[in-house]
């Protein structure tokens, strides 16, 4: 089961030839993700060998799907041309595109999700600026180091890709049944309430811990959503208590604008909804592994 | 990147929106020359990036060069809420005011696309519309892909209750302001007050622009309007080196690895200093994924330059950041410091975990720097760095 991944997804990587994607997909090819295929219109045609694994290169991700029966695209392309990439694979309706790539422009994210909108929302897009998905034991697709833990009954869903490793880490014992890395920009396409929702219905996952910064309203639209349609326990942590007013926090969206976006309302919200919410990554673990363990 | 207001001036006027002349200028002589150019007289604006300037005293009519040259000499060097004015700008006299307006495009974050705001009741903060008037207030979603037509400006200005005699010229305002929006890679362009003068013109005589310091890929230009005088040097220094960094007020210098754990890395320094005489963080940096060993050593330069800085907390969980280049780069930076005759005396407090965490906790053991200790937890680390800082 898991949510979104599992061992049978087949995976292509645009932008695979390049430095970034080619040192990942040999990464995720080694945490046993099954990579079909690359696309690059300029190298079609070629095949790329990853320690004795042949992955063909195909001119666009149309051809790749039709070949391959690919499902999933994550995307390492550079940020001037990211926008072009996800409108091709919404183009050829992939189910889910996976958006690496940090830096982009809001307006270039607005796009791709504006048109994936009218294109019927074929395709789910997680990211842009996120390290990815993982379903531990059956495929890795993104940045996440594949060996911090194993599978297991806790969901994870998080603006950060290193307290999402940090978590993992706390947590390595108990295992995970999958943990996204959303992203931290202004507009994302995935969201907590999207993972929430898929985590609630999903039977190996017993427990749900979800991550959040400053920055918007997410965290508290995602309380609302946890008091009226999840049942499972949630643990929750909050980054940027200190942040200062007005400052971009390294995420482009992690900003406090006047009084909105603060650490303090997020985690108000969320304890309002029932969500045991911990002062640190480390207790936040402890929150979790007391419920799992009760 | 918040711009003056001088500059969203100046991106107004590049794109057609109705607006005054005016220049900016930073000594007071030079106001004489552009009151006479502008006729004899001419209105000289603070230029802040803070609301409430003309309460403050930052906005003066001058009748004549003499006294713009006064007025400019008055509000030069003048404190504005904390913020120092170095610039000011002599701009035309606005025709007679008869209403004002408020028009802005912004990013609308909770639903993924963008929001037009639009009332008949500007000068004021819209922020004091909506809160006592929000009737008053329209707001309206704009499609990311279909933009602000001819139409859709017109449906704003339905929406907000424009009267009839400007429904057309506020539209027009409305898609040449569009236009900058997007052009400029813009996160808010706001005018307020958009003005209806005496002769029926619209004018905008004010205005807020945000860009979005991501598309400077595709806008060398943005380079020029980076604020290098407000920057704190310590800011300037560490993005010269391509370094995430904002200086804060504590005493505790942090370095860590991903946006999040570094924020993360604050909160959890803040709460142990609550037993340590109330410490804080004295800065937020992330030197991001994937750092070498010369990342590592840059930043750490940055932090130990910083004389607010009592202890620092290195705190870093490998994914694609190794462990070993982080530990290489903390005895590098340390070395070259001392190669350089400076006096390194800050204790550092070290954390790896994740990627390669064992090579890396042995190099920091066996190159055996005083300054250097290692605990390996994050919170028992960060008691540790908060009881360093405390004890100095």
């Amino acid at each position: 089961m898991a949510i979104w991944l599992n061992k049978d997804s087949k995976v292509i990587v645009q932008g695979m030839t390049g430095a970034t994607g080619m040192k990942h997909t040999k990464l995720m090819l080694g945490d046993g993700t099954n990579v079909v295929g690359g696309v690059n219109p300029r190298k079609a045609g070629q095949t790329v060998d990853f320690d004795g694994t042949e992955v063909p290169v195909f001119g666009t991700v149309k051809e790749a799907i039709e070949k391959t029966g690919a499902n999933v695209s994550v995307i390492f392309v550079p940020e001037k041309f990211t926008k072009d990439a996800v409108v091709e694979a919404i183009d050829a309706e992939i189910p889910l595109a996976v958006v690496i790539t940090e830096g982009i422009a809001v307006h270039d994210t607005a796009s791709f999700w504006a048109y994936a909108g009218k294109k019927g929302n074929k395709t789910r897009i997680i990211g842009p600026n996120c390290p990815g998905i993982i379903t531990p034991g059956q495929s890795n697709v993104g940045i996440i180091p594949g060996d911090i833990t194993k599978p297991g009954r806790i969901g994870l869903v998080s603006k950060s890709g290193t307290l999402t490793y940090q978590m993992m880490y706390e947590l390595r014992d108990i295992g995970f049944s999958t943990a996204v890395g959303i992203g931290g920009d202004p507009i994302i396409g995935t969201t907590h309430i999207d993972a929430l929702a898929a985590f609630q219905e999903d039977p190996e996952t017993e427990l749900i811990v979800m991550i959040g910064e400053i920055g918007g309203d997410a965290e508290e639209r995602a309380a609302a959503f946890i008091k009226d349609n999840v049942t499972k326990p949630v643990v929750g942590y909050v980054a940027g208590f200190t942040a200062p007013e007005g400052k971009t926090m390294g995420h482009a969206g992690a900003i406090v604008s006047g009084s909105s976006g603060t650490a303090q309302a997020k985690k108000e919200a969320l304890e309002a909804a029932g969500v045991k919410v911990g002062k640190t990554p480390t207790e936040t673990a402890k929150l979790a592994r007391e419920i799992l363990s009760a | 990147m918040d711009l003056f207001e001088y500059q969203a001036r100046d991106l107004f006027a590049k794109h057609d929106v109705p607006v005054l002349a005016g220049e900016v200028i930073d000594t007071p002589e030079a106001a004489r020359e552009i009151t006479e150019r502008l006729g004899g007289k001419s209105v000289v604006k603070a230029q802040v990036k803070v609301g409430g300037r003309g309460k403050a005293g930052g906005v003066k009519l001058a009748a004549s060069a003499d006294e713009a040259v006064a007025r400019a000499t008055d509000i030069l060097g003048m404190d504005i809420k904390g913020h120092t004015v170095h610039k000011v700008m002599i701009a035309e006299t606005a025709p007679e005011i008869v209403e004002e307006y408020y028009v802005s495009f912004l990013l609308d974050r909770a639903n993924r696309t963008f929001l037009s705001i639009a009332s008949v009741e500007g000068g004021m903060e819209i922020e004091e519309v909506a809160a006592t008037r929000p009737e008053a207030v329209a707001k309206t979603p704009i499609d990311a892909i279909d933009g602000v037509t001819p139409e859709k400006a017109r449906e704003i200005v339905a929406a907000a209750k424009f009267p009839a005699e400007v429904a057309d010229k506020v539209a027009d305002v409305l898609v040449k302001l569009w236009d900058t929006f997007i052009k400029e890679d813009a996160l808010l362009v706001e005018v307020n007050p958009l003005a209806k003068v005496a002769s029926g013109e619209v004018i905008a005589l004010d205005g807020k622009v945000s860009l979005d310091d991501n598309a400077e890929f595709r806008h060398p230009e943005f380079e020029e309007l980076h604020d290098k005088a407000a920057a704190n040097p310590l800011e300037a220094a560490a993005k010269a080196k391509n370094l995430n960094y904002v200086k804060l007020d504590g005493e505790v210098g942090i370095i860590g690895n991903g946006a999040g754990l570094v924020m993360s890395t604050l909160d959890v320094v803040a709460y142990a200093g609550e037993n340590h005489g109330g410490v804080k963080p004295a800065n937020f940096l992330d030197i991001g994924g994937g750092a070498s060993a010369q990342v590592m050593a840059n930043g750490l330069e940055i932090i130990l330059g910083d004389p607010d800085v009592k202890s620092v907390f290195v705190n870093v969980f490998g994914g694609i950041t190794a462990c070993d280049e982080v530990a290489n780069g903390i005895v590098q930076a340390l070395k070259l410091l001392e190669d350089r005759g400076e006096k390194v005396e800050k204790p550092l407090v070290v954390r790896l975990d994740g990627n390669n965490a064992e090579l890396g906790r042995k190099i920091l053991t066996d190159a055996n720097h005083p300054l250097v200790q290692r605990v390996d937890t994050m919170d028992g680390a960060a008691a540790k760095a908060a009881e360093l800082a405390a004890a100095k």
